[in-house]
């Protein structure tokens, strides 16, 4: 573990700091920090679903307007229809309210768009971005252009906070519990979900994680932490009107989260602060600069971002870490694996001997190409067997028949006696079939304990509020010990911490049936694992996996290198052109004149 | 409303569709060919025509600094490029193309008296300004990031078109203009009249739109450019340059754009930022056919036009609404029949 300084020790300094600053400064200074708490918030959600889930919303300021519209609304209007009066009059409950609309707004939205590719969210939500601003200017009953006014100060324990100095520690403290809970929510199982979002999608899928779900649920908490900062705008300025609403603010949102840091939390904070203080430097010099009054800095931050996006991608954040760094260092706490943590319950394994996975006549046809034709075989368990055939034989496309990525034209696949054509990876995993795949899918930036631990995803249940607050943390203690000891079993254990990407190409495909093992499965399918190993691990590997076979696994394994695969498994399958060309005992198949003629070409 | 009220708007949202028609065509394209979601192509509507009105006015268009400005960065970069990799010789015709002709056309139009021109030659000047900043912005903004995932190209397109509305207003000014009308003409067609204007920009539409068909369908460029948009890095091995085939594509959207521009400015009044909502309809048009479809984004773009024009009649003020809620049963439809799952990055 590196010396240094704790990051506990900045956080104290800056919380002091955030307490004493409004004994020392300003007004003008103390309004200028609770827009930059309030900027921030929404800036936060945005780090969370376009630095973190690789997903992006120009209309975040729309949620921010219905935060603060829904309490302005409730708040002033003298006459409240009969079903909703109730809420009227008291800020606190019209919090409440304008969060369970924000989600339900945010829910439909989402439903409407995140299953389509990346970019038709961002492109959805410039749409409604637009459409919701025109809609606060021209509804009545919202005030048209001119707004609302006299809506009433927030009061905390009966105290009316009617100063900025007041707000602000009500402001910062929404956005440090924001934080947190951010925080807190990506170090965990629903945590490491969402960060599998960006670029890992098909691989989440295989472990078991519903990529939809977690997609709605980023989407979702990013329109409440804009909502929340919405009702405390509302509430300090105690008037509302469309223009804070509008699209640009929304763009200015996701400049703020790009140029901080978007895959930072804290980058939120560094963004908001950076633009509004530009942003209110810029409005007072250009002006006078160009002789004339209007909003130019656009002009700037338009430059700036494509100079971030082209020379630093990942925001101002790492800068400011890397360059903290070099004067003081500070230490990195490594995640501390419990030992003694209770382990997880395993499933009950199949008799060894009984027939796991059978595939039946299965046929796949692209258009006029038949990928595999008439292609039968089972997988008993506590044994290996191996689908071996020259390029282009149609293994590959087997195995995404038999393990749900793809679905067969025509045929059966039956596992553990249930029929899983058609159900897709997600259901596939869950009877306890995993898989490894033959591009190695992990998340590089992500250590090697966290991209095991996805694997375990289906073996523990806490949710995102849980998650949040820190209540899963027994059960996050058992999936990091399961995972730390399938690194183990697989031999990386010196490796544990560092960042997988790091990692030589053939120790990331033993990562993933480290991964795969910490599914708890009774099946394994692997797709080319000995490829880029050495000898001494291609041994190691050789003898893992007879320790399983000996534990009553059963594994299906695609190989090129015929050395490791007629020393290890039990039986043979081969493939030509899509079809079984023979199949039998190691010994058998390489007698087997049509697997002669198929590797080495006919004697004519 | 009465048959020759509908008659109007039928007209009015045709004449406007077919705009949006050919902004749906320029997004379709340059996403296809490069992976940019255009948002700046309203800002090419926006110069194009805010540029004619100045050239009108008799006054030296601010664009073309900003073509001089533009020339002066590409330049740089392009002349840094040619010295590192030992092409000097590159170096005069990188800044005869960025230099010379941005220095030549100020010098010409500062001796031309600019507003007794022909309007045929004033849209012409227009041209001459506008459309090379699309291969320079091609240059400047996105070729040193063509790689990036979508999402990053589409963040940096957010953001020039900010720096362009921006540099609108400093060129522009905040005051709107509109040109004068390429015909005067009416037609009597049955019961309803037919402007002259009307039958320019559908006209013309239409043209540009046959001219597009054959570039593509017959032309080694045009089938270059349908190469790179089907396979990036096939096209790239038969030798089909992807900075190349992204300064033609944005070449071609700019022109698409600036004659935009012009066909519109004689209809509704242009201000320096009116070219974001009008490229926005555009891109409802090419969400309609999936971003990939040219027929589907053309027949979107009309539907876009009349329920413009309906919806201006019997809510004017929710038309904005209108118009881009239409995006959602589109996307709905979409989620529903499309199934893949895709890895972004």
């Amino acid at each position: 573990m590196k010396a240094g300084l704790s990051p506990r020790l900045f956080l104290v300094v800056f919380m002091g700091i955030l307490l004493l600053a409004p004994l020392t400064l300003s007004a003008f200074y103390i309004t200028l920090l609770n827009y930059i708490g309030l900027y921030a918030m929404v800036a936060l959600g945005l780090v969370l679903l376009t630095g973190v889930g690789g997903l992006t919303s120009f209309g975040q300021a729309a949620f921010v307007g219905i935060g603060a519209y829904t309490t302005a609304v409730l708040s002033t209007s003298a006459e409240l229809p009969a079903w909703i009066a109730w809420a009227g009059g008291a800020p606190w409950i019209s919090l409440v309210v304008g969060l369970v609309l924000t989600a339900a707004v945010a829910v439909l939205i989402g439903s409407l768009t995140l299953k389509l590719s990346g970019h038709y969210l961002p492109l959805g939500t410039i749409a409604w971005g637009i459409s919701l601003y025109f809609l606060f200017g021209t509804m009545a009953t919202l005030g048209g252009h001119t707004g609302l006014s006299g809506i009433p100060a927030i009061s905390v324990f009966g105290v009316e906070l009617l100063q900025g100095h007041q707000v602000y520690y009500l402001i910062w403290a929404f956005l440090l519990l924001g934080i947190f809970t951010t925080r807190n929510l990506l170090d965990s199982r629903e945590g490491r979900a969402i960060r599998a979002l960006k670029g890992g999608i098909v691989m989440a899928e295989a472990m078991g994680v519903d990529t939809a779900r977690s997609r709605m649920v980023i989407f979702v908490i990013a329109a409440l932490l804009a909502c929340a900062s919405g009702w405390l705008y509302a509430h300090m300025q105690r008037f509302v009107n469309p223009t804070p609403f509008g699209l640009h603010l929304g763009i200015e949102y996701l400049f703020m989260a790009v140029v901080g840091g978007a895959a930072h939390v804290w980058g939120a904070l560094v963004g908001a602060g950076v633009i509004t203080v530009l942003k209110q430097w810029l409005q007072d010099v250009l002006p006078k600069l160009l002789g004339e009054s209007g909003n130019f800095e656009i002009i700037v931050f338009g430059i700036l971002m494509v100079l971030i996006l082209h020379k630093a991608r990942g925001g101002l954040w790492p800068i400011i870490v890397a360059g903290v760094n070099r004067v003081v260092p500070i230490r990195v706490d490594r995640r501390r694996i419990d030992p003694n943590a209770t382990p997880l319950p395993r499933r009950n394994m199949p008799a060894a001997g009984d027939v796991l996975l059978e595939a039946r006549d299965v046929t796949r046809r692209f258009g006029g190409l038949v990928a595999n034709n008439n292609m039968s075989l089972s997988v008993r368990a506590g044994e290996i067997l191996a689908l071996i055939g020259p390029n282009g034989a149609g293994k590959s496309t087997m195995f995404n028949q038999v393990s749900g990525v793809d679905t067969p034209t025509s045929g059966e696949v039956l596992f553990l006696g249930q029929s899983v054509v058609g159900k897709g990876s997600r259901a596939i995993s869950r009877l306890g079939m995993s898989r490894t795949f033959q591009h190695v899918k992990l998340l590089p930036t992500m250590s090697v304990l966290e991209n095991v631990a996805i694997g375990a995803h289906l073996r523990g249940s806490k949710g995102v509020l849980a998650s949040a607050w820190r209540m899963d943390r027994v059960e996050e203690d058992r999936i990091l010990a399961e995972a730390a000891r399938q690194i183990e079993r697989v031999g990386l254990a010196e490796h544990m911490h560092d960042e997988a990407g790091s990692l030589a190409l053939g120790q990331q495909r033993i990562l993933e049936i480290a991964r795969a093992l910490a599914s708890d499965p009774c099946l394994l399918l692997l797709d080319e694992p000995a490829a880029g190993l050495r000898y001494k691990e291609k041994q190691a590997l050789g003898d893992l996996l007879k320790r399983l076979r000996g534990e009553g696994m059963g594994v299906l394994l695609v190989e090129h290198d015929m050395d490791f695969v007629m020393g290890l498994v039990d039986r043979v399958v081969v493939m030509e052109f899509g079809e079984k060309i023979a199949e039998g005992l190691p010994e058998e198949v390489q007698k087997n004149p049509a697997v002669l003629e198929a590797y080495l070409g006919g004697v004519e | 409303m009465d048959f020759q009220i509908a008659l109007i708007l039928g007209q009015d949202g045709i004449t406007n569709g077919a705009i949006y028609a050919l902004l749906a065509l320029a997004l379709v394209l340059v996403f296809a060919v490069t992976r940019v979601i255009f948002i700046p192509q309203g800002e090419f509507v926006a110069y194009g025509a805010l540029t004619l009105a100045m050239v009108g006015n008799g006054v030296l268009p601010a664009t073309v600094w900003l073509l001089l400005g533009a020339g002066v960065v590409v330049a740089v970069l392009d002349g840094m490029a040619a010295l590192r990799a030992g092409q000097s010789k590159r170096l005069i015709a990188i800044m005869a193309v960025n230099l010379a002709y941005p220095l030549a056309l100020l010098g010409l139009l500062k001796a031309m008296p600019l507003a007794e021109l022909a309007l045929a030659l004033q849209v012409l000047v227009a041209l001459l300004i506008v459309v090379p900043l699309g291969p320079m912005m091609y240059r400047i903004v996105y070729q040193p990031i063509a790689e990036a995932p979508v999402l990053v190209l589409l963040i940096v397109s957010v953001a020039a078109h900010l720096a362009m509305v921006g540099l609108g207003l400093l060129f522009f000014g905040a005051e709107g203009y509109r040109t004068p009308a390429f015909s005067d003409a009416r037609f009597e067609v049955g019961p309803m009249t037919v402007t002259g204007q009307t039958v320019w920009v559908v006209m013309s539409s239409l043209v540009l739109i046959v001219a597009l068909a054959l570039f593509f369908g017959r032309t080694i460029y045009g089938k270059a450019l349908r190469a790179t948009a089907i396979n990036r890095n096939g096209a790239r091995l038969m030798g089909i340059s992807p900075a190349l085939a992204g300064k033609l594509t944005f070449f071609l959207a700019a022109l698409i754009g600036t004659l935009s521009g012009v066909l519109i400015s004689p209809i509704t009044t242009i201000y320096y930022d009116s070219g974001f909502l009008i490229g926005l309809k555009g891109f409802v048009a090419a969400i309609i056919g999936g971003l990939a479809s040219y027929p589907i984004a053309a027949g979107g773009a009309i539907l876009v036009g009349l329920l413009e024009a309906f919806s201006s009649f019997w809510a004017s003020a929710y038309k904005e609404v209108i118009v881009f809620t239409l995006i959602i049963p589109v996307l709905v439809w979409r989620s529903l029949t499309s199934h893949h799952m895709e890895e972004e990055e």
